[in-house]
């Protein structure tokens, strides 16, 4: 079976976003007040496997070894059919 | 007694490391490629800074994931001295091999400046010239240099004396404005648990002869060379 992974990775609570806090700055500049923004990044991974959950123990294990850094990040892995 | 110096793909320390190993050190030091998988006959490694895999997914990621690194956990199991640079460090914290993890600056800019560190221990390989508390000159280059540890392992590192260096003003006090990235409690570098792996995001090979304005950093590759010739 052929499934897409969509992985989204986030910065554990607590954790600076240096990137969402100049972001957020920016806006500022243009007339727009947030009260705060977050960055993530999104991976969508392509992969074929027997079954769905087979290819949920492979994704998260992809994402605990290299896609992912456990110490500061939480992720996320909405997996579908294809 | 050889110390390897770990190229990647994108590595650009190397031959500065080189250069201050072979002639201001007077060591052995060869280039390693990252494809080579045996390190037996090296005494130590350095792996220098650079921008491995283009910084693709996280700085260091990748390169910690190469085969070669299975051989570097090999050396720094065995006891041999490990020192990590900038990227190097970035690599070692990616790897498993020392802890917490180098995030963005606090205020994401590429900074390249000088900056004062203060030597927390002079009890390890790499540290073993300087006096404890000594305040030094050393460059840093970098963009993702902040330092990031859960409290439990910084605890941890400090109940086990395993902060290398902090940055600090030139008097030796931590202060917020010379915290150049926003690393926690101004980490500079650290040490692992069996204190013989080091990784710091200034560059000492940039800080290794006068004309450059320091020659701190000569002390750091001194020491190393010096703990190798008496294991």
């Amino acid at each position: 079976m052929q499934y897409r992974a969509e992985v989204t990775i986030e910065r554990k609570s607590g954790m600076l976003d240096p990137e969402g806090t100049t972001i957020k700055r920016a806006l500022e500049h243009l007339g727009y007040h947030t009260n705060d923004i977050k960055t993530s990044k999104r991976y969508i991974i392509d992969l074929e496997e027997e079954s769905a959950e087979l290819a949920e123990t492979k994704v998260d294990e992809m994402c605990q070894k290299l896609i992912a850094n456990p110490m500061i990040h939480n992720y996320t892995i909405d997996l579908r059919e294809v | 007694m050889t110390i390897a110096i770990i190229q990647f793909g994108g590595s650009n320390c190397d031959l500065d490391v080189l250069h201050v190993l072979e002639d201001v050190v007077g060591t052995d030091a060869e280039l390693v490629w990252y494809k080579e998988h045996d390190l037996d006959k090296y005494e130590g490694a350095i792996i220098p800074g650079g921008f491995s895999y283009g910084d693709y997914l996280r700085a260091g990621a990748i390169a910690s994931r190469t085969p070669i690194m299975d051989s570097i956990k090999k050396m720094a199991d065995e006891g041999k001295p490990i020192m990590g640079i900038c990227n190097g460090f970035q690599i070692l914290t990616e790897s498993g091999l020392l802890d917490g993890a180098l995030t963005t600056n606090e205020y994401p800019k590429f900074r390249c400046e000088w900056t004062n560190l203060r030597v927390e221990t002079n009890d390890s390989p790499f540290t073993s010239a300087f006096k404890k508390g000594e305040v030094i000159r050393i460059p840093i280059a970098h963009m993702e240099g902040n330092f990031y540890a859960d409290e439990a392992t910084l605890s941890k590192m400090e109940d086990n004396d395993l902060v290398a260096f902090r940055y600090v003003d030139s008097e030796g006090h931590v202060t917020e404005e010379v915290n150049p990235n926003g690393s926690q409690e101004n980490i500079a570098g650290i040490l692992s648990g069996n204190r013989n792996v080091m990784g710091l995001m200034p560059h000492p090979e940039r800080a290794s002869e006068e004309v450059l304005g320091s020659n701190d950093g000569i002390r750091m590759f001194k020491s190393m060379v010096e703990y190798i010739s008496s294991r």
